[in-house]
């Protein structure tokens, strides 16, 4: 039986589907408002196109290239030969297609898929958004049904713009309370990762709500939803609010109020913002005490192994990787800095802020000069080492604590390398020590404000 | 594959869960296109030994969540380019699911706890999905597999996404030729 009132997704699958209603484990054909590809699903979809087109089916034009946008991220600055080819052939791509939304290195802004998904402000709340990267999952934290897909599926979302979904189950995250100021989003989707396993939100939507939710900053729900990949989860989401349009707000206007653009947190009808049902539409609901959460890890070889930093085995690291969508956003880079100001790094520390308009951002606060002092490596923003591609890449044995979301063998490079998933807080305060350390070791608790990043 | 759609060929088995989109086909590589090179990594990450006991086994047989990580289409690809028809797993993780079957690459078919305790690395097994079946012809044991649900199942029988979308046009094309239907 339909609900009376449908849970977040299901609206947003209902409207893009144009049904009045859908329910967990329909089949519909979903229209997309927004799609991303990038320098290694973009090759891959161009490979799709010449494959289909061989069986004649029209590949000469796009359902919308305005719709589409394009990063490059993976391979960037090109780590050799064929990754600067394939950075061409992203190019001629855009160009035949007229795509005019690409994010060149080396051309003013860019940066990592799903960083600049949130910093452009190329996905609005209650949109139906597809990426060719399974971390898309991290803009539902904008409110939108965010997913990642392949090669063969974001081919056929370019040329029809739609594609089909079965409608998910929801699971609900009620988060009770702010966040203590050492505790980061980060550690509470790796506590969650940890209850409920990696393949815990197979095929559902994992959806966060709650007190301690409206209080944190869409920075820290970004790091939520991007971790629901490592769930399993087939997106993650949270409501929007008047904090999701005023920082969409923020980055489509500029400084000067030259521009005023507005965020609508409703269409066609159905408003995203409003609550939720009935609690027992959901398919389960999971409720923590942001008071009782601490700093986690996650150990080798899975983002499901993780333990209190407190209990955190004593191994000593050969480096500390503060990158990535998952870890590398404006505010984690402060959190970091917090820990590192006036200290000197005992590892090899690399900072790799995960766009420009951070990058810069950094830059003029004085957050760069701070990573300098402390001995770190400040790198151009690039998916990198998080996954094994390039820039700083594990040797065999090598030991990272990383603030990125994976650890499976040889995910950062060596199958024999080992990764410790971490909050940049704890990654920076484990630079300073050389071993897994609690940021409160290095800063004390005293000088903490409240948290919620 | 034979007339009814069944195949038979030997295994492989990885007895784990959780083999995830890295140790299929590492990020390193994840900036070849070419198929055929993709193939000769595939699983390099757990098992070097791979791309040459392929040459004799149409199967994996594996534990859950098989496939989970990132949304890399080369992982499908890569086993197919070596040979795998399909992946027998307890469960699979979305991505590697459908992008399997939208690109008509393998088929990832589901298997209970008796169909994965009772496979072992070398035997010769019969996947026939028109019956619902596995047959361990090694043992002569016989499993219930896990139907596809039925968009799945069309999208297979099809050929892939695109084919399906190219069917489902045509119907439609032929329901506007026939007023009154």
């Amino acid at each position: 039986m339909p609900r009376i009132v449908m849970n977040l997704v299901e609206r947003i699958l209902a409207r893009a589907s144009g049904r009045s209603s859908v329910s967990p484990d329909d089949v519909v054909f979903a229209k997309v408002d927004r799609a991303m590809v990038h320098d290694v699903s973009g090759p891959g979809v161009i490979k799709v196109f010449e494959k289909i087109a061989g069986q004649g089916i029209p590949t000469d034009k796009l359902w919308d290239p305005d719709r589409v946008w394009v990063a490059e991220d993976h391979f960037v600055p090109s780590a050799e030969k064929i990754s600067a080819e394939n950075i061409a052939r992203l190019s001629e791509f855009t160009s035949r297609y007229g795509i005019k939304n690409h994010f060149r290195y080396g051309m003013g802004q860019y940066g990592i898929c799903h960083t600049i998904s949130h910093e452009e402000a190329m996905v609005m709340p209650g949109d139906v958004y597809v990426g060719g990267d399974s971390h898309t999952n991290t803009t539902g934290a904008l409110g939108a049904f965010a997913c990642g897909l392949g090669h063969t599926d974001m081919a056929y979302v370019l040329l029809n713009g739609q594609i089909w979904f079965k409608v998910p189950e929801t699971m609900y995250f009620r988060l009770n309370g702010r966040l203590p100021g050492h505790v980061m989003a980060k550690d509470f989707i790796l506590r969650i990762i940890g209850d409920i396993g990696t393949d815990g939100g197979a095929y559902r939507t994992m959806q966060f709500g709650g007190t301690g939710i409206e209080e944190m900053s869409v920075e820290g729900r970004l790091t939520l939803c991007n971790m629901t990949t490592e769930a399993g989860a087939k997106n993650g989401i949270v409501r929007p609010d008047q904090k999701t349009a005023a920082y969409l707000e923020e980055r489509m206007n500029d400084a000067g109020g030259g521009t005023t653009a507005k965020v609508s947190l409703s269409r066609g009808g159905a408003d995203y913002s409003e609550p939720d049902g009935a609690e027992s539409d959901y398919a389960a609901v999971y409720e923590y005490e942001a008071s009782e959460l601490e700093p986690v890890v996650a150990e080798p070889f899975s983002p499901e192994n993780t333990r209190p930093v407190s209990e955190a085995p004593s191994v000593e690291l050969d480096k500390s990787y503060i990158g990535s969508c998952t870890g590398a956003k404006y505010e984690d880079l402060e959190a970091a800095a917090r820990i590192l100001k006036g200290k000197k790094v005992r590892i090899r520390t690399e900072v790799l802020p995960a766009a420009i308009s951070i990058y810069r951002r950094a830059m003029e606060s004085g957050l760069l000069r701070i990573f300098l002092d402390a001995g770190a490596t400040v790198g151009p923003p690039t998916c990198g080492a998080c996954c094994g591609a390039h820039m700083g890449v594990l040797g065999k044995d090598e030991v990272c604590i990383s603030t990125t979301n994976r650890n499976f063998p040889g995910r950062m490079g060596h199958v024999e390398s080992r990764t410790y998933l971490a909050s940049p807080m704890v990654a920076a305060a484990s630079a300073v020590t050389g071993r897994i350390t609690d940021p409160r070791e290095i800063v004390p608790a005293a000088s903490w404000g409240g948290g919620g990043t | 594959m034979s007339d009814n759609g069944a195949v038979t060929g030997g295994v492989i088995k990885y007895a784990r869960d959780n083999i995830d989109t890295d140790v299929i086909i590492p990020g390193q590589y994840l900036k070849i296109h070419d198929y055929a090179e993709l193939a000769t990594h595939a699983m390099e990450g757990l098992d070097g030994d791979f791309h040459s006991k392929a040459k004799n086994a149409s199967f994996i047989v594996a534990g859950r969540n098989f496939g989970c990580g990132s949304s890399r289409e080369h992982a499908p690809i890569a086993l197919a380019h070596s040979g795998i028809k399909a992946v027998a797993a307890l469960s699979f993780a979305r991505i590697f699911y459908r992008n399997a079957v939208d690109g008509a690459f393998l088929l990832p078919i589901e298997i209970g706890e008796d169909a994965y305790e009772g496979t072992s690395e070398g035997d010769v097994i019969t996947i026939d999905v028109k019956a619902g079946q596995m047959r361990n012809e090694t043992t002569g044991r016989r499993y219930e597999i896990k139907p596809f649900s039925e968009i799945i199942g069309k999208i297979i029988e099809a050929g892939g996404l695109f084919r399906y979308g190219m069917q489902q046009q045509q119907q439609q094309k032929q329901k506007q030729q026939q007023p009154g239907s």
